[in-house]
């Protein structure tokens, strides 16, 4: 269990560190940086390493924006498996709906409930 | 003056990043969003039928509502400050993206300022996402029909 944290917390943290260094050393905007992640994600899910990732380190894996990309390309290999060419569109969402619902449902919620004092982004 | 001795006079004067300084704080700011994540995983997996795998989901769900949170008290803000990209990285970056836009968006109207800008700031991440995961599925798919490789 300890070992499961700190697992997490060395590759969540390391994944973040190439965030950093794109943005620093690459200079990019953060923007351009998130997309590179979730497309390195994508891919990594293509090649069938980003799930052997996970069994490794539990949230370092599943938390940084890379599993996105992931899931995303995850549930579109997975339906492409049974359907075909049509399963590549409808599989898109079927692994990560939760990551986008929650973003929108909480996003709603949140301009519900707080007021921008130019204090929020 | 030429563009070229304009670029070495930009460099000189603007102050220098503090690279090393940066990567540590992401490393640290990340680390422990992710360990934080862990826990939530833990609990899923103690408390519902949840695995390693399958937890990731309703963890990215907490994850999202612990950061609208902090959105809402301005509390993420001041987390990237110090964080950077150790905060912009793991997917509380992304709900604060979505949250603090459809917050800041608010006094335009719930149709048009909220639902209208809520996918502002994280949209390109969605597109990217999505687009490239489309392209990986169909490169896939095409490699499996012509029998290079198999699912």
């Amino acid at each position: 269990m300890i070992a499961s944290f700190i697992m997490a917390f060395v590759v969540g943290g390391l994944i973040c560190v190439i965030g950093q260094l794109l943005m620093d050393v690459g200079k990019l905007t953060p923007a351009h940086t998130l997309s590179i992640l979730v497309v390195t994600g994508a891919i990594l899910s293509g090649f069938g390493l980003y799930e052997p990732l996970i069994d490794f380190a539990g949230a370092g894996a599943t938390i940084p924006i890379t599993s996105f990309g992931n899931s995303l390309a995850h549930g579109a290999l997975a339906e492409a498996e049974k359907h075909g060419w049509i399963g590549v569109l409808t599989g898109m969402f079927e692994v990560t709906s939760s990551g986008i619902s929650a973003a929108i449902v909480f996003g709603f919620i949140g301009a519900l409930l707080f007021r921008s004092k130019g204090n929020i982004d | 003056m030429n563009p070229k001795d304009y670029e070495q006079l930009q460099t000189q004067l603007s102050p220098k990043t503090p690279i090393l300084k940066n990567v540590l704080k992401a490393f640290l700011v990340g680390g422990i969003i992710c360990t934080i994540g862990q826990a939530i995983t833990f609990f899923y997996m103690a408390n519902f039928d949840f695995t390693e795998r399958t937890a990731g989901n309703p963890t990215v769900s907490t994850m999202i509502f612990i950061a609208m949170l902090l959105t809402g008290f301005g509390l993420y803000k001041k987390l990237g400050q110090f964080g950077g990209a150790g905060s912009a990285v793991p997917v509380t970056g992304f709900g604060n993206a979505v949250i603090s836009a459809a917050i800041e968006h608010k006094t335009e109207g719930f149709v048009l300022g909220v639902g209208g800008n809520i996918f502002k700031l994280a949209g390109s991440v969605i597109v990217f996402g999505v687009v490239s995961a489309f392209l990986v599925a169909l490169i896939k798919l095409i490699l499996v029909t012509i029998g290079v490789t198999d699912w």
